[in-house]
């Protein structure tokens, strides 16, 4: 209307005007703002905590980690003593949140995909005990869980009394200790030929998908491709004279000798986060199973795909779509879950990061770098899976 | 595939249903229903909703399974023997209302999944095979596209494609142009009338009584599950024998 208007029209603020009032520079000028009264937040919070630290006559900055630790840890995965650094500690610690929650991730997965399958099974028994499963574990704060489990394994009988695992290993309140092969170079090369097994695998699955495009005949290379996998570092293994000494553990005064073991406090730990967490990835995966319509196996009936051409082509890629994103924000609250390894006394990251933060008294540099690597473990993992969901979306208008 | 040809004999229907019944629970919704359909015959079949169609046609390639009588596909008779199970949808295409594309896959994925995975068809030939009837339905552009980037009438045309590319030689619709908007609907029902034109053998359930007098050889009419009356369109139109018939009728050609 103002345009029709032409002495508005000539006013030379007409351009300014339309700066003024666009979209863009508005969006702008509210981000600049909002950037602007975070930034002054965050430098008033900053001289605050010096000004105290001062006050205090606490030293501040990062040059501690460098300083030696004096303590030692339980558990350990790369070369530690009470001469290493405080950085050296906090990497300890990180390793061992790693650990866990790699382990629990996949156990987390393992039992989620199975209770949340049989949640939509035809057997009412089976669909009925996963049900009260996953009620009870989603249910019950996980840190309790986390106790629980530790007090299970506390109450097991000690070493001297421990469950005989046919020979096997033993389970006692020093964890689970089993049997495992001793020590022979032939294990390297076997790992080998498995990693090459698996390569050939894959290699024949690429090499069987063009055979079917090219002849249209179908080559399944899953037994073939499985008995390479098992089969090389067999004939390896065979190669190097088939050593097969065992260590075996032994009772020995209060504790075992031989074979290996999984601490108490692991085990109490990865099984109670990663049973919480298998209660939400059951429900999401029955979610993921259910929200592939009827009609999709309707129409591939139709066309007569096998039932499993069905669930291979048509059910899981589009279940697995709904399924990711919200399986990503599990795995990430498993990891920041581990974090009350405290409760037990499993060495993570932030148990290690308490002792430091309380015999240096850095409290701030400390819990920063903390938050830090939860904050870089979390966004890779989610990134990750961003990455695959981006790879496998639903392409729309 | 042998036993089907066999005991087929000049002149025998392709699909013949008798006295199929069937029961959701205690609820009976098809009541002794029999129905005979020649080679390239088209039958429409029509009814007020609820009354059965759906259910009806789903029974010939075993969407549902029906409890009493029987159905004969091509000699061959449909049990829960998965081997007859398989040749017969092998023969039977089938079209839904809701279209019932794979959206995870293109166009041409969806074509080619049947004749690569079911025929065994090399991907080359399928490729072919898949634009042939893309082109049948006036749409090869939109092979690489994905179904939810096609408009409503396109992606029925594909769902029509899709079936046509297992090479069948019956074809079953349910209501495909129910879920259309008006200026789509057309589209689709020339595809459909060029498929009869063909020599198509088709069952189409549909309230479209301008494609039923261009195209039926028989209308079938239905109503709580029972098969009503079934006569050739000039009849059913003109001179419909049952009252219920001629209710429907009224209603549905009143505006
Ligand atoms: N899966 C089902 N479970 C129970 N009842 C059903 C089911 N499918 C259809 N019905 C019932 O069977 C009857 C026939 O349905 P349908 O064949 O879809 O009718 P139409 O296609 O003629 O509208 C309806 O009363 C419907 O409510
Ligand atoms: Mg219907």
């Amino acid at each position: 209307m103002l345009d029709a208007n032409p002495a508005y029209r000539q006013r030379p603020s007409r351009r300014m005007r339309d700066i003024l009032y666009s979209e863009s520079f508005r969006t702008a000028i509210y981000q600049i703002a909002l950037a602007g009264a975070v930034g002054l937040l965050g430098l008033f919070l900053y001289q605050n905590v010096i000004e105290n630290l001062q006050r205090q006559n606490i030293a501040t900055g990062f040059g501690f980690l460098r300083e030696i630790s004096q303590f030692e840890i339980g558990e350990t995965l790369i070369e530690y003593s009470s001469r290493d650094t405080y950085f050296r500690a906090l990497v300890v610690g990180l390793l061992n949140t790693l650990k866990v929650s790699a382990a629990g991730i996949v156990l987390a997965t393992l039992v989620g995909f199975c209770v949340g399958i049989a949640r939509v099974s035809n057997n009412w028994l089976l669909q009925r005990i996963a049900t009260g499963y996953v009620e009870i574990v989603r249910n019950i704060p996980v840190i309790l869980q986390v106790i629980f489990w530790a007090a299970v394994i506390r109450n097991l009988p000690a070493p001297r009394q421990a469950l005989d695992l046919w020979g096997t290993g033993f389970l006692s309140n020093r964890g689970l200790t089993v049997a495992t092969p001793a020590s022979d170079p032939a294990h390297l090369w076997m790992i080998l030929a498995f990693v090459a097994g698996v390569a050939l695998m894959v290699a024949g699955d690429r090499w069987a998908k063009r055979h079917r495009e090219a002849t249209g005949r179908h080559v399944d290379i899953l037994w073939p491709g499985l008995a390479l996998i098992v089969g090389l570092p067999l004939l390896v293994w065979l190669a190097f004279g088939a050593p097969h000494a065992i260590s075996f553990p032994e009772r020995k005064g209060f504790n075992f000798a031989g074979g290996s073991t999984v601490s108490p406090e692991f085990v109490a730990l990865m099984t109670g986060i990663s049973l919480y967490a298998s209660g939400f990835i059951a429900e999401i995966v029955r979610a993921g199973i259910q929200a592939t319509p009827k009609g999709q196996v309707e129409a591939a009936r139709s066309i007569a795909l096998r039932p499993r051409f069905i669930m291979r082509y048509v059910v899981l890629p589009q279940a697995l779509r709904v399924i990711v994103p919200p399986l990503t924000s599990q795995y990430v609250s498993l990891i920041k879950n581990s974090s009350i390894a405290v409760v037990v006394g499993y060495p993570d990251l932030v148990n290690i990061g308490n002792t430091v933060m309380n015999q240096t008294g850095q409290a701030v540099e400390a819990i920063a770098v903390m938050m830090l690597v939860y904050l870089i473990v979390s966004l890779v993992t989610s990134t990750l899976m961003n990455l695959y969901n981006r790879l496998v979306a639903i392409k729309e208008r | 595939m042998t036993k089907s040809t066999s005991t087929l004999n000049a002149g025998d229907p392709v699909i013949s249903l008798h006295n199929v019944s069937k029961w959701y629970g205690q609820f009976q919704c098809l009541h002794n229903v029999s129905l005979d359909v020649g080679k390239g015959e088209r039958v429409v079949v029509c009814g007020p909703s609820g009354s059965g169609k759906s259910t009806l046609i789903r029974c010939i390639n075993r969407l549902e399974v029906h409890q009493e009588g029987q159905i004969v596909v091509k000699g061959l008779e449909m049990t829960d023997n998965i081997k007859s199970i398989d040749a017969i949808r092998r023969n039977i295409g089938m079209v839904f209302q809701n279209f019932n594309l794979f959206p995870h896959l293109t166009v041409l994925e969806n074509l080619t999944l049947g004749p690569t995975l079911t025929r065994q068809m090399k991907k080359a030939d399928a490729d072919e095979l898949a634009m042939h009837f893309l082109r049948k339905v006036r749409i090869p552009e939109q092979a690489q596209k994905y179904p939810l980037q096609l408009s409503g009438g396109q992606q029925q045309r594909v769902a029509i494609a899709r079936s046509l590319c297992m090479e069948p030689e019956i074809m079953l619709f349910d209501e495909p142009t129910s879920a259309l908007d008006p200026e789509m609907i057309k589209e689709v029902l020339d595809t459909m009338i060029e498929l009869a034109q063909s020599g198509m053998t088709m069952i189409v359930v549909t309230h479209e009584m301008g494609f039923a007098r261009t195209v039926a050889d028989n209308v079938v009419f239905m109503a709580d599950g029972r098969k009503i009356e079934s006569a050739p369109p000039e009849e059913f139109f003109g001179n419909p024998r049952e009252e219920r018939t001629r209710a429907f009728l009224d209603q549905i050609l009143k505006h």
